[in-house]
């Protein structure tokens, strides 16, 4: 029997509705129990307390809906759909997330703890961009006819690849999806998909619009489970093809070795980031001062790309430092549901306490604490923004990935002094610049070791501009037209017009 | 009824009401000094309705308030998602009124109503969602040059203002293949119709403004060629003209051009194409394509493959295939299901073809089967094969456009390309063997713009289309369309290269 989620919202959240939908695994377009009859909690992060109970997907359950993908494949999507019904497809899809979106939002808002307001206005806006995005691509996968000599005719073919896996993360549930199934539905590919065991209801409610949108029956395969069963039966499987992974370092050093061991499948990874954001002094300062916040503090300082140091020129330190300070007070922690919540909790008690861990070990190793530091209110995973000062390059706050709104104010001298300390990182997500001077913005930021830069802005993604990490960030691009190479398999046909044989 | 609309009785006694007017910023509007022209329904030769007819001040109008629209509501101010959403909408409701645009386009034109319905409606609605899809995808490039302190880049920006000039042959289609492409890369719009069939044009105007496209975006002003399109191509105002038409009227917009400001010009002329038919192809399916490449339309399409040259040790045997086969083509009234054939778009045509007709019957060509008109009323013609034809005749040097065929045989491979290949057209053509290398090395010696391997006729709106030679310049459909509507921009963005003077 198939768990299932009644939930009727209530104020202050701005939607009134109920959310009424099966949260069982979603096989060949049906919700079911998962094989072992095992269920997972679902926890409202605001209070703590459990939401519903979602199906436990199990690695029998990947065998199959690896199965249904493939048929799927064969029979009724990849080349046996013209692109321009896969793009209708996706379009129709991107028409219902939006025509549903303030109940998506309320669900996001629920399950993730991210504030309901942002949640519409951001997660659900642009997850319908992202697969409206991608519904345009569908029927312009083009290879190229390439001149050779009057003997042979060569062209190539930009296959979809089959079945494909993908795996996302919790801190943008909604929008994680997006930016995995339209490119790889748009390249005609069928999908396994797991979400994050703590963040599974909004996947679940869009696999019910993905019937009413119309996709043939085993295109889209979502499942949700733990990384180290689903996830790992998904990396480890025989019969996919492409693993596309969204999430820690550490979990994609898992996925890559698992294609190396099993069949060499193509993998793309999107991972952590510890990303540089240099302020300069002829910087525009007020401005700099609300990006700088936005950059680290958006979605609970919950981002792969969070600027989560800030490097301040020595000119304008001292002033940035107490605007910045008196910027972060601004901000509203609060109930998500609450219309004028900036920031929520963090997602779970496991995030919660590994932030409060660093938190501890940086005011443990000497740095001073600007503001913040502690826990907010008695109840849910809410932590206060932030700000560490005085810190030293070998600090745990200054090298790791701390994935909450805390960050680390550095004071530079000048452009050769930060690149270096910009780019002394094994990861290279994003970086930004902030200067009124666009040569030296242009010069630094080609000097970045970072699959973004953003000048004078933050946080600012585009579904059309491609996004991913140099070094250990990732593997690939996502986004833009970029994202179609990660799902297409390029065949060389050659054809022989004259040539004799040897 | 006001000046701008009318109520016209389709054949189904359905009553609708169609825009009568210019439509210019978004509004129906009578021309400036009251001109209209009739249009006439070709199944019962009657007078449809009147619509304005757009005289040189009314261009005038129409072109300003597209530059307004360009330099305020659209164009670089219109981001490319935006325009997308705009066009997905036109096509939802093209969709959602295929059926009454059907019948309308069958009333004006004379195409049978299920396939402007199936085909003519479907293919346009596709194409608009195709190029929507393109709106936010018009990339430029970054490119790495010799100089280590610059930045270049190339922006691909709208051109403009856009004139566009569609034919009668498919009012609504050739409509959706000018606006999509133009639409998606931000350009504004002046389209004059066909004088001979405004009717859906119009009636999609009113889609226009139903699916939220800011005024001035799209204007549309039925007129003559001599008056309304001279002025058009002749503006000053205007950056670019594209025309689907006669090449002899291709000439006289790249002469306004020339004359004018150089306006950009990307032309999709007439056709002679040929099929040709070697010993190893299937000849039944051959047969079909080739009926459906010349009597496809009523043979008023500019790639009709009206020269089908057939090699000798089975030409007997195809020749009697096709005859058979022009002899089941159903001809009659468009608004009957079971009808493949309408009447010509017009008088004038009618009068074109028939004279075609005598004019290969005095030169000693021999008819097949067909050869004159089919019944008492209204412009149908027979669908008409010609044999014992030689390539110095009218009818196979010259573009009929009309359901009459040419055909005659080859010995050697050579000897067809050669026959194929001898026209100053270049837009189609058509082959069919079953010799893999045959078909590559034909379709490589083929000079045309599309060249059909064991098929004929059917384009895909993502695949390009357009002429060699004195077919056309420039390609409509595919992603190359929006190389028409694109100015590209270089920038050098120079970040540290300092100059020093004097040089020497």
């Amino acid at each position: 029997m198939a768990t299932h989620l009644k939930y009727t919202f209530e104020a202050p959240c701005p939607y009134k509705g109920t959310a009424d939908f099966s949260t069982g695994i979603f096989i060949d377009g049906k919700f079911t129990a998962g094989s072992e009859g095992k269920t997972i909690e679902v926890f409202n992060p605001t209070n703590g307390k459990k939401v519903c109970d979602i199906s436990e997907g199990t690695p029998a359950d990947v065998d199959t809906a690896v199965k249904v993908a493939h048929r799927a494949f064969q029979t009724s999507w990849g080349l046996k759909v013209p692109g321009s019904e896969r793009g209708r497809l996706l379009m129709r899809l991107a028409d219902l997330i939006e025509k549903n979106a303030e109940e998506l939002a309320a669900i996001e808002a629920l399950d993730n703890g991210k504030a309901y307001s942002i949640a519409l206005d951001f997660d659900v806006t642009q997850s319908a961009a992202v697969i409206r995005y991608y519904g345009g691509w569908a029927d312009k996968i083009q290879g190229k006819t390439i001149e050779v000599d009057e003997t042979k005719f060569a062209y190539t073919l930009h296959e979809p690849i089959g079945v494909v896996g993908q795996i996302i993360p919790w801190n943008f549930p909604l929008y994680m999806l997006s930016w995995k199934l339209g490119p790889a539905l748009a390249c005609g590919n069928t999908v396994v998909l797991k979400t994050s065991e703590f963040t599974p209801l909004s996947a679940l409610r869009v696999c019910t619009l993905i019937n009413e949108a119309g996709f043939p029956p085993g295109v889209v395969n979502i499942i949700t489970g733990y990384g180290q069963t689903v996830g790992a039966a998904i990396a480890n499987h025989m019969d996919i093809e492409k693993v596309a992974f969204t999430g820690s370092t550490l979990v994609g050093r898992s996925i890559l070795k698992a294609s190396a061991n099993t069949n060499l499948k193509k993998t793309t990874l999107e991972l952590g980031g510890k990303s540089p954001n240099i302020i300069f002094d002829d910087c525009n300062l007020e401005d700099a001062v609300k990006w700088t916040a936005f950059g680290i503090m958006f979605n609970h300082g919950q981002c792969c790309c969070a600027g989560s140091r800030v490097y301040v020129q020595e000119g304008i330190y001292d002033k940035f430092i107490a605007s910045f300070a008196a910027h972060i007070k601004t901000l509203k922690v609060g109930d998500p549901m609450d219309p004028d919540t900036f920031q929520g909790p963090q997602v779970s008690q496991i995030q919660y306490d590994r932030i409060m861990g660093y938190i501890q070990s940086g005011k443990e190793e000497g740095a001073t604490l600007l503001t913040g530091g502690e826990r907010h209110g008695k109840e849910g995973y809410f932590i206060q923004p932030t700000v560490f000062t005085d810190v030293k390059p070998n600090m745990k706050i200054v090298r790791e990935e701390i994935f909450g709104p805390v960050v680390v104010v550095v004071k530079f001298k000048d452009e050769d002094d930060i690149l270096h300390q910009a780019n002394d990182t094994f990861y290279g997500l994003a970086a930004a610049v902030f200067s009124r001077d666009i040569s030296r913005a242009i010069l630094v930021a080609s000097r970045l070791q970072a699959g973004t830069v953003w000048v004078n802005c933050y946080n600012k993604l585009h579904p059309q501009v491609p996004f991913g990490g140099y070094k250990q960030s990732g593997v690939g691009r996502e986004l833009g037209e970029y994202a179609l190479a990660n799902y297409c398999n390029i065949k060389s046909v050659q054809i022989n017009i004259g040539a004799p044989a040897p | 009824m006001s000046k701008v609309h009318t109520t016209i009785a389709l054949p189904t006694g359905q009553k609708i009401t169609i825009p009568t007017g210019l439509f210019i910023n978004n509004e129906f509007v009578p021309a400036l000094g009251g001109e209209t022209l009739e249009t006439v329904n070709p199944s019962t030769e009657e007078v449809i309705c009147s619509v304005s007819a757009a005289q040189a001040a009314d261009i005038d109008r129409a072109v300003q308030a597209a530059r307004t629209a360009f330099k305020t509501t659209w164009g670089k101010h219109c981001p490319g998602t935006e325009r997308g959403k705009l066009m997905h909408k036109l096509a939802d409701l093209m969709e959602r009124d295929a059926q009454v645009l059907a019948e309308l386009e069958a009333v004006d034109n004379g195409k049978p109503v299920k396939i402007a319905r199936d085909f003519d409606i479907g293919d346009s609605v596709g194409c608009i969602r195709y190029y929507a899809g393109w709106a936010d995808k018009n990339h430029g490039q970054t490119i790495e040059t010799n100089d280590l302190q610059k930045l270049a880049y190339t922006k691909h920006e709208p051109i403009g203002v856009c004139g566009q000039i569609i034919p009668w042959n498919y009012p609504i289609q050739m409509w959706a293949w000018k606006v999509a492409p133009a639409l998606a890369c931000g350009c504004t719009i002046v389209m004059k119709p066909s004088e001979l069939t405004p009717l859906s044009a119009l009636k999609l105007c009113e889609l226009i403004v139903e699916a939220g496209f800011p005024p001035g975006v799209l204007n549309c002003v039925p007129g003559y060629g001599a008056v309304a399109g001279h002025a058009l191509t002749y503006h000053l105002d205007v950056d670019k003209v594209a025309f689907t038409g006669s090449t002899i009227t291709g000439r006289k917009i790249m002469e306004a051009a020339a004359k004018s400001n150089l306006k950009k010009v990307t032309l999709e002329l007439g056709g002679k194409s040929p099929n040709l038919i070697f010993e190893s192809a299937d000849l039944d399916q051959a047969a079909n394509w080739c009926l459906l490449g010349i009597t496809y339309n009523m043979g008023q399409d500019c790639t009709a493959g009206s020269r089908v040259y057939v090699q000798d040790t089975v030409y007997d045997k195809f020749i009697q295939l096709l005859v058979k086969k022009f002899e089941q083509v159903k001809v009659g009234n468009p608004y009957d299901e079971k009808t493949f054939n309408g009447p010509l778009v017009s008088k004038g045509q009618f009068e074109k073809v028939l004279g075609f007709i005598e004019e290969g019957k005095k030169a000693g060509a021999k008819v097949l089967t067909g050869g004159g008109r089919e019944g008492t009323k209204g412009y149908f013609v027979k669908p008409t094969i010609f044999a014992g034809v030689h390539p110095e005749m009218r009818i196979v040097k010259e573009e009929i456009f009309g359901p009459v065929l040419a055909v005659a045989a080859f010995k050697t491979e050579a000897e067809a390309i050669s026959l194929a290949n001898a026209t100053t057209y270049g837009l189609g053509a058509g082959l069919h063997s079953n010799d893999a290398k045959q078909c590559m090395r034909v379709s490589g010696a083929l000079e045309a713009g599309t060249v059909w391997v064991n098929q004929y006729n059917l384009l895909n709106n993502n695949v390009p289309f357009g002429g060699y030679k004195q077919s056309g310049i420039g390609r409509e459909l595919g992603q190359y369309a929006l190389a028409n509507y694109t100015n590209v921009k270089a920038v050098h963005f120079n970040y540290g290269e300092e100059l020093e003077w004097p040089l020497v």
